[in-house]
């Protein structure tokens, strides 16, 4: 059967749980869909059930604050729900825990999230190298830490939570290497400065870090993970200011993990799937949909929000959030327009606020070009297929102008992550290549599933006589 | 004014269909352009499930596939250029008596065409592919079977037309053909092609095509939904269908297995495919974990849609358009991928003046039904 909604929100992060908090106030009859157990999404996320982790921070709370207010509001909450397939005006099919399951609503807020992106280099497809990324989820929603020794690397703030996360755990920090040289850091110090509620986290980690006498490298980079069946050492080496490695002593650390990621990439699945008209823009992560300043697409009816729409953070993805609930509410007729006007005004406000340091903190995690230009040939950009940047250059060079061609000319991204992990690498490789912007290359064309999900819990159990067999084709 | 005409012939859309009647036209003396509006075979020639089989052909077809197959089997030979095709036995099975006597007579058809299709036991099904489902019947069996790998298609031809001094024009969309005393000007954003004779190859937008020549050839669009699984352990090594013919299944050596089978998604000569429909898609998944069934422990990676082409009469369109001297029509090829490089080589072989060895399929019979 088909859940008939006003609204249908799939993400319960802080930009999909806000949605569906303003939209469900304003009366809409909102359904909150989300693959995990409870609402936090990436940054907010709840430990896992049964955990009892020390509660302290300032995710855990908000996260905490943002599940007290969703458990007391009449949203409709269907957690542990992988969404697979998204259809026009508006349908969704999960699997759940109880098998296939579909919802219906004529509005859809698509608040998904991001990926990770790792710029490649040699050796980071072998065990024990994870995301930074991945490491926050580890440590947050599992209290476990990624090694023994772990070196943490690349850019931007996840650098540090995740290196203070690791300490607080009782952890080793082998390194970390911080593309960025102090200089970056001191000129973003104006913007951080902007939310010095965010900076005080940001110092607190540095703090913890200092603490530990953990080696700091700044202006350095990944040269090549090495190791037998898995990793044990990892060498790095100067780059410079736009990510290309630099003249310099290389220096090694052994240890058994390797945390590194170098930003976020916007996990726009839906809009794309649904057509939406999209842009590229370096500083928020890759292509986003072009939206009013309320979250609306170009598709009508079709709102979204967060970090799958350009890389902010989970603050200004909250105010986003709330904005997109509050316009799918007035365009529903649900909120006249100076309550409309009122409400939006808040979160309007807010997500200006927060601009300065979220752009701040997004260029510290943007594409460095220079660091994929300097992608060795033999290297794996393709971890799920093992495709090479050198077999992605031969395609270019063989005619495949744009990403999906050079895919069907490699296989690359056509694995179970379809792209989601290379796919902005990749794309960039294609660009330089050709001499082209990045617009020019295009983006993966956008397919169900939005995840790979098994058959058995696609299919439930049936009937052969039951299968809709249409009827054959002329002999 | 008219300028003289720089290529022999043009062939305007770079499907499986086009690229093997340009290529076979300039071996055959003919200077030969090829236009396309994306990349060569990126429709339904590079999104298809590759499957080329003789029991989803259609009778009328069925020696066209024949020496399709062969085609296809040598492609290392006459193309140079990988399309991963393997050779292999097919199963077509039926599950229930309706099946089976679906079966029986479309096998017998089919086996009067020329296809060698027996029919056997279901004990003897298993020993062919012992990973079916024992809930068959019974089974069609043919030991012309296989697949390629559709999405190797334009990287192989295109390399091959371009070897052959082929003139390759691709992402220019033709925007109107102008017929002169001389011949055709293919109009683009990139200025005039001008060529003597002209294919339209455009697959579902022949239609629109034909329309350029003042032509109303009615043209349905099939939406083709095709879902593919991560790589898995082997679980089966034969091309498995059932007797409808609506399920095409194989895995492919790095280990995905490709669900087809032509259920219907939406989509439209304009957008292209937009949209898998759910229930249908899960349905044609029930089919395929019902007839090898670890495949249920799989998990999709994707699903797609394509656009297939279909006449009034569901055979091809292939052959001169009546009234225009050194215009020709190929396409809307029921099973195409299949029986494609056929059809089209023996409409090279009426261009380049030779008389062909399988028969074409001349569209009067189309028009007369479609003008008032
Ligand atoms: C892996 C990862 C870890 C991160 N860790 C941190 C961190 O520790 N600290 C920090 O400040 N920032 C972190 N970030 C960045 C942070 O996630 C964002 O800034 C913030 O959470 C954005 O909020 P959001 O609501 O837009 O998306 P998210 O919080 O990512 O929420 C998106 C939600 O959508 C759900 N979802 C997506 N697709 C589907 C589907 N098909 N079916 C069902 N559910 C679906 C996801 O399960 C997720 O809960 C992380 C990002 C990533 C990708
Ligand atoms: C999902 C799917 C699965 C299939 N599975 C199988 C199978 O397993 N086995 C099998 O035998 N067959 C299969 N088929 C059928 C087969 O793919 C087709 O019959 C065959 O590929 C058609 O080839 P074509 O060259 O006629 O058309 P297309 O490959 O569609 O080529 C037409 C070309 O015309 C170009 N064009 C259009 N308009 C213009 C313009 N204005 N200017 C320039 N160029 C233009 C297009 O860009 C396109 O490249 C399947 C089809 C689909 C869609």
């Amino acid at each position: 059967m088909t859940r008939q909604a006003d609204l249908l929100v799939l993400g319960a992060g802080p930009a999909g749980t806000e949605a569906a908090l303003a939209a469900s106030e304003a009366g809409l009859d909102v359904v909150l869909i989300d693959e995990q157990a409870d609402a936090g999404g990436q940054g907010w996320r709840a430990p896992l059930s049964g955990l009892t982790l020390p509660r302290k921070g300032p995710d855990a709370e908000a996260g905490d604050a943002l599940r007290a207010r969703l458990a007391a509001s009449r949203v409709d909450r269907r957690f542990g729900r992988r969404v697979w397939s998204i259809g026009g005006a508006f349908r969704l099919d999960a699997a759940g825990p109880d098998g296939p399951e579909a919802y219906q609503a004529p509005r859809l807020i698509a608040a998904t999230g991001a990926h990770e992106r790792v710029v490649p280099f040699p050796g980071w497809t072998l065990p024990g190298v994870i995301g930074l990324a991945g490491a926050t989820v580890l440590l947050k929603a599992q209290a476990v830490l990624p090694g023994r020794r772990v070196v943490v690397a690349g850019s931007g703030p996840l650098l540090f939570a995740v290196a203070a996360g690791i300490i607080a755990k009782g952890g080793e920090v082998a390194a970390i290497v911080d593309m960025d040289n102090r200089l970056a850091w001191a000129k973003r110090l104006p913007g951080l400065a902007r939310r010095f509620d965010l900076l005080k986290e940001g110092l607190g980690w540095t703090w913890s870090i200092l603490g530990a006498r953990v080696p700091f490298l700044a202006g350095y980079g990944v040269r090549r993970a090495t190791g037998e069946t898995e990793l044990s050492s990892v060498i790095v080496g100067p780059v410079d200011a736009n990510g290309a490695p630099a003249d310099g002593t290389e220096r090694s650390f052994d240890c058994d993990a390797l945390a590194v990621g170098h930003g976020l990439v916007p996990g726009g699945e839906v809009p794309k799937i649904l057509r939406a008209d999209h842009f590229y823009d370096r500083l928020r992560g890759g292509f986003i949909p072009e939206l009013d300043p309320f979250g609306r697409t170009t598709i009508e009816n079709l709102y979204a929000c967060g970090d799958g729409t350009g890389i902010r953070g989970a603050r200004p993805s909250a105010a986003a959030g709330r904005l997109a609930g509050l316009a799918a509410a007035y365009d529903a007729e649900r909120l006249d327009e100076r309550t409309f006007d009122a409400l939006a005004a808040l979160s309007l406000k807010a997500l200006a606020d927060y601009r300065p340091f979220a752009d701040t903190v997004a260029a510290a995690m943007a594409l460095r070009p220079a660091q994929v230009a300097a992608i060795t040939p033999e290297t794996i950009v393709c971890r799920c297929e093992d495709v090479t940047r050198a077999e992605i250059d031969a395609a270019v060079d063989a005619g495949a102008g744009d990403i999906n061609q050079m895919k069907h000319f490699t296989r690359c991204g056509m694995g179970p992550c379809q792209g989601r992990m290379c796919g902005d690498v990749a794309a960039e490789l294609v660009a330089q290549r050709r001499g082209v912007p990045r617009d020019e290359v295009g983006f993966w064309t956008q397919r169900v599933p939005l995840r790979p999900v098994p058959f058995d819990t696609m299919i439930g159990t049936f009937d052969y006589a039951d299968i809709p067999i249409p009827p054959p084709a002329p002999l | 004014m008219s300028t003289a005409p720089t290529y022999d012939l043009g062939v305007i859309g770079g499907g499986v269909v086009g690229s093997t009647l340009a290529l076979f036209a300039q071996r055959g003396g003919l200077k030969t352009a090829i236009i396309d509006r994306g990349p060569l075979c990126r429709e339904a020639s590079g999104v298809n499930a590759g499957t080329l089989t003789l029991q989803m052909t259609r009778v009328a077809l069925i020696p066209h596939a024949m020496r399709a197959h062969a085609m296809w089997a040598s492609a290392r030979e006459w193309l140079g250029h990988d399309v991963g095709v393997v050779v292999c036995d097919g199963l077509s099975l039926a599950f229930t008596e309706r099946e089976a006597a679906l079966l029986e007579e479309r096998a017998g058809k089919r086996r009067a065409a020329g296809a060698p299709i027996t029919i056997v036991s279901r004990d003897e099904a298993l020993r062919v592919e012992p990973g079916i489902s024992d809930k068959i019947l019974m089974a069609g069996h043919c030991v012309v079977d296989g697949y390629a790998n559709a999405y190797l298609t334009g990287q192989a031809f295109r390399a091959a037309l371009i070897e052959a001094g082929v003139a390759v024009m691709e992402n220019r969309p033709v925007k109107g053909l102008e017929r002169t005393d001389k011949g055709f000007v293919a109009e683009t954003a990139e200025g005039p092609v001008t060529f003597r004779r002209v294919v339209l190859a455009g697959g579902v937008w022949i239609e629109p095509m034909m329309a350029w020549l003042g032509v109303h050839l009615p043209i349905k669009v099939l939406v083709n939904q095709l879902t593919v699984t991560e790589r898995i352990r082997p679980v089966m090594r034969t091309v498995v269908g059932i007797a409808s013919g609506l399920l095409s299944l194989k895995q492919y050596p790095h280990g995905t297995v490709v669900i087809g089978g032509g259920w219907q998604g939406l989509g439209d000569r304009e957008r292209g495919g937009v949209e898998l429909v759910p229930e249908r898609l899960v349905g044609n998944i029930r089919l395929a974990c019902h007839a090898i069934p670890e495949l249920a422990g799989a998990r999709l990676a994707r699903g797609w849609a394509g656009l297939e082409a279909e006449t009034a009469d569901a055979l091809p369109a292939a052959g001169p358009i009546p009234g225009i001297p050194d215009a020709y029509v190929c396409g809307s090829i029921h099973s195409g991928y299949t029986s494609g490089p056929s059809i089209a080589r023996s409409l090279a072989d009426v261009i380049l003046g030779r008389e062909p060895d399988l028969p074409l399929f001349p569209i009067d019979r189309l028009l007369k039904a479609a003008t008032p």
